[in-house]
């Protein structure tokens, strides 16, 4: 084994590309949450994303707009959940495993045609003066501009929730629905919005995979990334901030194994890809979750 | 302007109406589906659902009814508890894997001995190999909180690296001139599963589904642990005052399911299945999340949808060979069913009503 190999700089800057993905559908997913919605369906969403982002993406040969659809092709689907959950109001933990299910029928089905075409490129940014700054520089500012559309994300969700009137209503839906209700809030139009971000959140994680960081279409490509990201989503505490922090420590798992492998560690290769895996475990275990939105995961019927 | 109204009471008629509405409505849009593909809708209907049953293959695709059943079954009636308790093992898939290494390490290890006693030996690790993958997320909830839907699933990713690595490692066949996968069980008389009639595709996996079956029944009407389970999934407070241990009851429910899932694993690989390789899983552990929520989680649902089930597996290959399908369009289908079913389980517990309706 020769760790030698490993070179410090490039593992942050991967692991900052490595978080991404989760990161943005991490924090769809905290706003679907802090509505009170519980939305299992997020690696559903996201391989759906994954897919029509890649056959946009390769029909049109812009990445932008690959991203774009990606983005509709989740809310689309997370639609669906919405109107199951909210409108028809089935459980929301069944709908959701659904959701994830459908999803991945569905892209397989889309993607029959695309398996071994590469995505068009999708140029790093190099952002002048700052991109030059040693050790810092590589790692923080010569990226992609989707790690920085997923960073300018999760600050916007956290304005959002904290300082914005819609955001205080959204909370207020999530937190205690039948106050919300009483006080002429319209608890469904909220919820479903809420629930569409979320999946446009997803697709756009998704398309990352597809587009960015393989960049190619398998089947079942996201490999519980989605799952990853609803567990963040509780390590975080449904707070923005703290799931930066959880990203990030996820992607750095991810990559400090990926660079393991290549350096030849004694240990079987197997082994090293469960450990993003038993991470997760691991930090469910030791943190605990703050407390959850109030009407987390359940349905509102507005009684006559 | 539709309006829903709660019943007092779910409806028991639309309770029994609504697995068939669904797989009405799941036809009628797989149809569609089809259609948009390029195939002859009806008979690509026809192919997935009749044809396993009536063509003149039919000799050969019964048998394989049962065969594709039982795992389903079996894991179904175990994840039945839970979900009736509000405890979501989603990992089956897991638990299967795990329950088929343990069984079948156990068979290899007594190579090439011969003994009646190995089999069951077998059948005892494998649902205990379940079991004890299952009890990570039961302990960790009971313990610390931690979600049992997060856990089981990346347990799930857990062992299926944990497989690869049995296949290519520990459990590889060492006549396999390096090839990846275990020693072929089904070759060692002392250690397989064969079939009990020949050419029924009855084998010890579809009776131990046909006994949980029974055993799920009997213990979920006439026993005092099914009246918990129900009662906690119904009230967990009233649950509580009842006398019932929350810790405990997801205990129990996490290891019956696991132990289940770890016997349909064990009974495949010994069987079927033949050997521990890479691809030997092949997603029953999330198909039977279908099957017990169609089965509306009763014992006799659960086994009439797991047949229906197994029908859109064998009908999804013929329709794969004989009309080029492509095999995600089954998958797609699978969900589509459980989307439906969620979707008109509504007109179980609210009663719609249309027109305008005046304030109270």
């Amino acid at each position: 084994m020769d760790l030698s190999s490993i070179n410090p700089v490039l593992l942050f800057a991967s692991l900052m590309v490595a978080a991404t993905p989760i990161l943005l559908a991490a924090i769809g997913e905290l706003a679907v949450e802090r509505a009170g919605v519980l939305n299992l369906g997020v690696e559903g969403m996201m391989i759906t994303g994954a897919v029509c982002g890649f056959i946009v993406a390769v029909n049109t040969g812009s990445p932008w707009l690959g991203f774009v659809g990606a983005a509709v092709g989740g809310a689309m689907l997370a639609l669906l959940f919405g109107l199951l959950t909210q409108v028809l109001l089935s459980n929301q933990v069944a709908t959701g495993l659904a959701l994830t299910l459908f999803g991945l029928g569905l892209s397989a089905l889309m993607g029959q045609g695309y398996i071994g075409i590469k995505a068009p490129g999708f140029p790093d940014w190099h952002i002048p003066l700052l991109g030059d700054i040693p050790v810092i520089g590589p790692i923080v500012f010569q990226h992609d501009p989707m790690v920085y559309m997923g960073l300018a994300l999760v600050g916007a969700v956290w304005a959002f929730l904290k300082y914005s009137r819609t955001g205080l209503i959204l909370r207020a839906v999530g937190e205690n629905h039948e106050a919300a209700h009483a006080l002429g809030y319209h608890v469904i139009r909220v919820r479903v919005l809420a629930i569409m971000f979320g999946g446009a959140c997803a697709g756009l994680g998704g398309a990352y995979l597809s587009l960015v960081r393989v960049p190619q279409w398998t089947e079942g490509m996201t490999a519980g990334a989605g799952w990853i990201a609803l567990a963040i989503v509780v390590f975080a505490s449904w707070k923005p901030a703290r799931l930066l922090l959880g990203a990030y420590l996820f992607g750095g798992v991810t990559v400090l194994q990926l660079n393991l492998q290549a350096a030849g560690l004694a240990i079987p290769v197997e082994y090293l890809s469960m450990s993003p895996y038993l991470a997760t475990i691991a930090v469910l275990v030791i943190m605990r979750a703050g407390r959850a939105p109030g009407s987390l995961g359940q349905s509102f019927h507005a009684s006559r | 302007m539709m309006i829903l109204e709660k019943r007092q009471q779910p409806s028991p008629i639309w309770s029994l109406a609504t697995p068939v509405l669904a797989v009405i409505l799941t036809m009628i849009c797989g149809g569609l589906l089809f259609a948009t593909l390029g195939k002859n809708p009806f008979e690509t209907i026809r192919t997935i659902f009749l044809d396993p049953l009536f063509s003149e293959f039919a000799w050969y695709y019964r048998p394989q009814l049962l065969i594709k059943g039982a795992p389903l079954v079996l894991i179904a009636i175990g994840l039945s508890f839970g979900f009736r308790a509000g405890i979501w093992n989603i990992g089956a898939e897991g638990q299967y894997i795990v329950g088929a290494i343990c069984g079948a390490a156990v068979g290899l290890a007594f190579y090439p001995a011969n003994s009646a006693l190995i089999f069951p030996l077998m059948v005892m690790a494998g649902a205990l190999g379940g079991l004890l993958w299952a009890m990570i997320p039961g302990i960790l909830r009971v313990k610390f909180g931690t979600n049992e839907i997060l856990v089981s699933l990346m347990l799930v990713y857990v062992a299926e690296q944990l497989l690869a690595s049995m296949a290519l490692g520990a459990l590889r066949n060492p006549e396999g001139m390096g090839f990846p996968g275990s020693r072929n069980l089904s070759q060692y008389p002392s250690a397989a599963n064969l079939e009990l009639i020949a050419g029924s595709g009855m084998h010890w996996g579809v009776v131990a589904a046909f006994v949980a079956v029974i055993f799920a029944y009997i213990t979920l009407s006439r026993h005092v642990f099914g009246f918990q389970v129900r009662l906690s999934g119904q009230s967990p407070r009233a649950a509580r005052f009842a006398g019932v241990n929350p810790g405990l009851l997801v205990l129990i429910c996490m290891g019956i399911s696991g132990a289940l899932a770890g016997l349909a694993g064990l009974f495949e690989v010994a069987g079927p299945a033949g050997q521990i390789s890479i691809d030997f899983n092949v997603g029953y552990g999330f198909t039977a999340i279908i099957v017990a929520f169609l089965g509306r989680l009763h014992p006799v649902g659960i086994l009439l949808a797991g047949g229906l089930m197994a029908l859109t597996y064998i009908g999804g290959e013929i329709a794969q060979s004989n009309l080029g399908l492509p095999g995600a369009a089954i998958q797609l289908l699978q969900g589509m069913l459980l989307f439906f079913l969620l979707a008109v389980d509504v007109l179980t517990h609210y009663r719609v009503r249309f027109g305008k309706v005046g304030v109270a």
